[in-house]
């Protein structure tokens, strides 16, 4: 089931801060996250998030395509190389 | 055999049944279109007339996306995933399902028939 309206797109207190203050200041500089729940709202739009993997940060672009995912849809926290005997060319 | 949006031919069978036969439109889309035609929605097709065809197909045309319009409607959603990188446009690369689903057994309907492993050792009993 999909999250109320009511309550507007959920995003951590702390990375909404950040971006505000860049984007009022006009600075990009690249924001460390561990929020992967945070939706990405438009105000995200050309800033550049490392978003944590459980690992370390993975960075990402936002495009505006990407309003409306959550963060940690485009940083992986899985690391499939293949399975043993599947030789690849 | 009618024909209504482009290819699509049922007949003989009730008209709530025979719109489902367009891609696009299921059994309850087929009911919303009958209910606001006002045709019975156990007449069959062929005991239509041509006007409710006409009222039909204006229906049809005007409120709801079908067939090759439809899937590349589809493909255009998927192909968005793809190209953000999200995890579902990945899932969709590789053919595997999006939702969280177990992939140790089954999920054969996205990953497609069987296929032997060479060397695979089956459980002894």
């Amino acid at each position: 089931m999909s999250r109320s309206l009511k309550k507007g797109p959920f995003v951590d207190y702390k990375i909404e801060k950040r971006i505000l203050e860049m984007n009022e200041s006009g600075k990009k500089k690249v924001v460390k996250t561990w929020s992967r729940r945070s939706m990405i709202t438009p105000d995200f739009v050309g800033h550049t998030v490392a978003v944590h993997n459980g690992n370390k940060f993975i960075p990402v672009y936002i495009t505006e395509n990407m309003v409306g995912h959550k963060l940690g849809e485009f940083s992986s926290t899985r690391n499939f190389r293949g399975h043993a005997g599947t030789r690849k060319k | 055999m009618a024909r209504i949006a482009g290819v699509d031919i049922p007949d003989n069978k009730r008209g709530e049944i025979s719109l489902t036969y367009i891609f696009g439109i299921g059994r309850s889309t087929a009911q919303n279109i009958l209910d606001k035609s006002e045709i019975d929605r156990n007449k069959k097709v062929q005991d239509w007339s041509d006007d409710e065809f006409a009222k039909i197909r204006t229906i049809i045309s005007d409120e709801y996306r079908i067939e090759g319009e439809l899937r590349s409607e589809i493909q255009l959603n998927i192909k968005r995933l793809q190209d953000i990188g999200s995890y579902r446009g990945i899932r969709h690369r590789i053919g595997l399902p999006l939702r969280g689903q177990n992939t140790k057994n089954n999920a054969r309907t996205r990953r497609g028939k069987k296929v032997a492993i060479a060397g695979k050792k089956k459980a002894l009993k």
